[in-house]
């Protein structure tokens, strides 16, 4: 595996509790109580109905692959080629990703296909969510 | 308040002009681009440094920085930066300026030392911002990626094909071809784009916009100011600005940029004029499907047909339908923000100044620009006429 430790974000006071469920494997979003949407990224206010009446849920992990591409060359520091990603949240939110355990090779690869989260410890404090094909064997 | 609708054909770009040079220029400042923009545009129409009163520009040196190295003391100034598109933005904010009595002649300027990086401020994002919590740790940073997005979802939608967009790169060449100032002028054909190396699944290197230095610049004015100017008047027939999203997993809909569906239908209520009366379409190209889909989202095609609309090389010279005349940002020049120059080539076009590659009798030009991440959009009809 790449070393990927320089990447690691710094979370902010409206993102931390993404990353410390990101941490426990956990993916977590934020969800309305007002209007009953889930959104991301994280924000202070629900950006549909403007709410902060917000709460903190754990999502499926299930998803869609809306949409990839495959910069062939390292981006920084991530070697390539490598899958980019926008994968489609059960709950209705869109996250950039990336799609790992599987070739990145366009013909592995179709836009909806089920994927689901994996979680990638790049340093001892910090995960990344990224996602791979469900398998259909699983 | 002023119906903007009612501004239509008020206002002129009585100036335009590049660079002394444009291209590889590791001798050159972004901000010593900016002023030979600034100059040659202020030259093209007649006008003196004395004349200017409102300064606009976007990138990475704040526009009160472009103006103190100008030498510019504006009663109004204007930093809007929204990526690329920012200078189309200007041309409408120095619209309403001027209306309001805030300023009378309006330079709008532009340098960056894209592929030099010569004196440009960092702009790298801190670890906390949404861009590095969010996109930087997947490798998110090139716009290719991104812009590989909307390909992608575009081909899943509605079969838009590799080669379809190949075409786009083709038919920008062959104008390039008749631009003596165009970065790339040989020959280029569908199957040389398909064999050019993949930078990033589905954009081969020649989908992708040049990487060069460069600068630009415009003057607006009142069309009552703009009558005894040096050269004819461009009018300004209508104008629009919009934005859907600045990250790219907040794109709502990633087969069309929601900036365009709402500046387009603005600026041609505006101008009053229909599709069919636009004699030449220059859009923001940082990569061959930028121009598909603005050709879906104001309105000369349906929704998944861009596509279909670009092939048989139907927007290269001789076809029915001019586009990027200039040999576009995939060709011509592409600094890092390429929106002033898709301003230039209209105004050009409209005068009649654009020689072998000049479209024959055009009255009427639509200038589209995008920036950031499909973000934000900017349309301008523009006309050799007050009404078209």
């Amino acid at each position: 595996m790449a070393d990927l430790k320089h990447l690691a974000p710094t979370p902010t006071p409206e993102t931390k509790p993404f990353w410390e469920g990101a941490k426990r494997h956990e993916l977590m979003l934020p969800h309305c109580k007002s209007c009953g949407k889930h959104h991301f990224y994280p924000r202070s206010n629900c950006p549909f109905c403007w709410s902060n009446d917000l709460e903190w849920v754990k999502a499926s992990g299930k998803g869609k692959l809306h949409t990839f591409s495959i910069p062939q060359r390292a981006v920084m520091g991530i070697p390539g080629p490598f899958i980019a990603a926008i994968v489609e949240l059960e709950e209705g939110p869109r996250i950039s990703t990336n799609l790992v355990g599987v070739d990145p090779d366009p013909k592995n690869l179709r836009c909806d296909m089920e994927v689901e989260v994996v979680f990638d410890d790049i340093t001892d404090t910090v995960a990344l969510p990224k996602f791979r094909p469900v398998s259909k064997a699983a | 308040m002023t119906d903007f609708r009612n501004l239509s054909g008020k206002f002129a770009l009585v100036g335009v002009a590049e660079s002394d040079e444009l291209g590889t220029l590791p001798h050159k400042s972004a901000l010593q681009l900016h002023m030979e923009a600034a100059r040659n545009a202020i030259a093209d129409a007649g006008l003196k440094k004395s004349d200017i009163d409102g300064v606009f520009s976007a990138g990475r040196q704040m526009a009160t920085e472009t103006a103190e190295y100008m030498g510019l003391r504006p009663r109004y100034i204007d930093g809007t930066m929204v990526g690329g598109c920012s200078f189309l933005h200007h041309v409408q904010h120095a619209m309403a300026a001027i209306n309001a009595g805030l300023c009378e002649v309006a330079l709008i300027t532009h340098g960056e030392s894209g592929r030099s990086r010569l004196a440009m401020p960092n702009m790298s994002a801190s670890k906390d911002s949404l861009l590095w919590q969010f996109e930087v740790p997947y490798g998110i940073v090139f716009p290719f990626t991104a812009y590989g997005f909307i390909a992608t979802r575009h081909m899943h939608e509605y079969g838009t094909t590799q080669e379809q967009l190949a075409e786009v790169a083709v038919a920008t060449r062959a104008w390039a071809r008749l631009n003596p100032k165009a970065n790339q002028r040989g020959p280029l054909t569908v199957d040389d784009v398909m064999k050019s190396p993949v930078l990033a699944w589905p954009f081969h290197v020649l989908d992708c916009c040049l990487v060069t230095d460069g600068g630009g610049a415009c003057i607006v004015t009142s069309a009552e100011r703009a009558k005894d100017l040096k050269k004819k008047p461009v009018y300004i027939l209508g104008t629009g600005e919009g934005m859907g999203h600045c990250w790219i997993n907040q794109m709502p809909d990633f087969t069309a940029a929601t900036g365009a569906t709402i500046s387009g239908p603005q600026a041609f209520a505006m101008a009053g004029v229909t599709h069919k009366d636009i004699d030449v379409a220059m859009f923001y190209d940082a990569f061959t499907i930028t121009p598909i889909l603005a050709l879906e989202d104001l309105g000369f095609c349906k929704k998944g047909e861009g596509a279909a609309f670009v092939s048989g090389q139907r927007t290269a010279p001789g076809g029915d339908f001019p586009m990027n005349t200039n040999g576009g940002g995939l060709s011509y020049t592409h600094t890092g923000m390429y929106g002033m120059f898709i301003i230039i080539e209209a105004v050009r076009q409209l005068r009649g100044e654009c020689g072998e590659r000049q479209v024959k009798d055009a009255e009427v030009a639509l200038a589209h620009g995008l920036g950031g991440i499909f973000s934000a959009a900017a349309t301008m009809i523009l006309a050799n006429a007050p009404k078209a």
